[in-house]
């Protein structure tokens, strides 16, 4: 607690700073998501394969050994990200946190468009819309309604999960707050009760929050 | 598939799809193509590299996938370890949760939103340093597993509560009619049935164990699956002055991938059998069962 309270301008800047990756994150995690659903269920068949490889991909590895690959492996490889307020680990994580997350994003809106029933669809067809116009008019209005529950999960795991992209050298957020604490003579028990505490001030919230847009929008049919 | 999006194709949808697909196919192996151009570029597809990993001939491959299973050993001991207590707590929790007075009710309300707003790489971190600071040493393994079995059991007991919830009235009206208390009405026909129901939920949940189990490696001084990984690196960059980062981490890729696409498949297959088996009450149960995979807080 002591640590909590001398060190509050710390963990403010930490709580800032872990946001800022999940808005950078989130944004990105979502427009791919979106996109690699419409190719999942696209009439193309190495755009599905696309989509079902890159889901197959992220969603069964651990999201460390992706953050590894972006971290240490891309600079290999020759390819380099650049710099953010002199952290060489930032925009590698939060790429790689966006392209994990993208892949849970994908199959969220994917059964969002399979569950807007097929009578829509037909419909649509019907008074001779394009696939494109289906999805654009038809399909996807209704889908994210019932897709926002489910994101609204995925994204606090998301935030949950940036915790981890500071394990692995992104300075600047909540999980590093704890390592800069220790350095300066805090116990574990002290800093990591503040870093706890800062998530909890996230999450908790969030998932109110999530359940009562999920009982607004409810779709009901 | 959705195929309700599109009309059956007639020839110019047919020939317009060829376009798509011509075009898709160009760009990806363009992608692919690109790809490789920077890999032996950078020098990341010299045999040198790939060798000591998937060359068996290799005069390293034995040593590195020895250390290596060493340490896959390890997190997958850790994973079932989690698994069972997970199982045990979560149990406990959730006859908790719906056979007590409201007290206790709430206590174990609180406890599940507490553990689960928590990163699960906290709760290993919180586990691996605050349990030694307060007196209780234990082996590595023990971190690993206490935090994971932490944030695991409120999610198994989230699921478990789910499956009972989906469970007719009709059972626990019939337990009580013929006289059984509150919790015989759990223990023999309640849960029973919600573990049945929710075994794909359960499978998919023991994937997300496996993946989180790599997040072992902000434990000091455990060589787990990661950490082995980046041990073999070092060694190799040390000794040989040849940097394997980018073919160890797909070969550790690799390995996860394969143990998770199976339990995957598994947990589809069993979703399929249990369809099958109940025909008649499939529909809610079914229901059920994706919501929790799919959009649990555990998804991830």
């Amino acid at each position: 607690m002591d640590a909590l309270i001398a060190e509050f301008p710390r963990f403010l800047a930490g709580f800032v700073g872990t946001l800022r990756i999940c808005l950078f994150a989130a944004i990105g995690a979502l427009v791919i998501g979106t996109v690699l659903a419409a190719f999942r269920v696209s009439p193309v068949p190495p755009l599905r394969w696309v989509g079902t490889a890159w889901v197959t991909v992220f969603r069964n590895s651990p999201l460390v050994v992706v953050l590894f690959l972006f971290a240490f492996a891309l600079p290999e490889v020759g390819i380099d990200f650049p710099l953010f307020e002199n952290n060489a680990f930032f925009w590698p994580g939060v790429t790689g946190l966006a392209f994990y997350t993208a892949a849970f994003v994908c199959e969220a809106v994917r059964s969002g468009i399979n569950s807007v029933p097929p009578g829509q669809a037909e419909a649509a067809r019907a008074v001779g819309l394009t696939f494109t116009q289906t999805l654009n008019a038809v399909v996807l209005p209704q889908a994210l309604r019932t897709v926002v529950p489910p994101l609204g999960s995925v994204i606090i795991a998301m935030i949950k999960n940036s915790a981890i992209v500071g394990a692995v050298g992104v300075t600047g957020e909540l999980f590093s707050v704890d390592a800069s604490l220790t350095a300066i003579g805090y116990s574990a028990t002290s800093s990591l009760t503040g870093v706890a505490i800062a998530y909890l001030v996230i999450t908790i919230p969030a998932g109110i929050l999530l359940g009562v847009i999920e009982r607004k929008i409810e779709v009901k049919r | 598939m959705t195929s309700v999006l599109f009309d059956a194709p007639g020839p110019r949808a047919r020939r317009n799809t060829l376009i798509g697909t011509l075009i898709a196919a160009v760009l990806i192996l363009g992608v692919v193509a690109l790809a490789l151009l920077q890999l032996s570029g950078s020098g990341q597809l010299d045999g040198a590299k790939w060798g000591p990993l998937f060359n068996p001939a290799n005069p390293y491959f034995v040593a590195v996938w020895s250390a290596l299973g060493v340490g896959l050993g390890l997190t997958l001991t850790a994973a079932a370890l989690t698994l069972v207590f997970s199982l045990l707590i979560g149990t406990l929790l959730v006859v908790t949760r719906l056979s007590t007075t409201r007290v206790f009710r709430w206590l174990v309300v609180g406890f599940i939103e507490l553990l689960r707003g928590l990163p699960v790489v906290i709760t290993i971190f919180i586990a691996a340093r605050v349990l030694p600071e307060i007196g209780i040493a234990l082996p590595p393994l023990w971190y690993l597993v206490v935090g994971l079995t932490a944030y695991n059991c409120v999610i198994i007991a989230e699921i478990l509560r789910s499956g009972v919830a989906a469970i007719p009235r009709g059972q626990t009206e019939a337990a009580y009619a013929v006289g059984l208390s509150k919790l015989q009405t759990l223990r023999i026909i309640l849960l029973p049935q919600a573990f049945r129901i929710m075994l794909p939920a359960l499978i998919s949940q023991l994937v997300v164990i496996v993946k989180d189990t790599s997040l072992g490696f902000v434990i000091f001084n455990f060589s787990e699956f990661v950490r082995t990984a980046r041990i073999v690196i070092q060694f190799f960059a040390g000794s040989e002055g040849v940097n394997l980062t980018l073919q160890m981490f797909v070969a550790v890729a690799i390995v996860f991938i394969l143990i998770n696409f199976g339990l995957g498949k598994l947990a589809e297959y069993v979703q399929r059998r249990s369809g099958r088996a109940r025909k008649t009450a499939a529909a809610p149960i079914l229901k059920v069962g994706a919501g929790v995979g799919e959009g649990g807080t555990g998804g991830l």
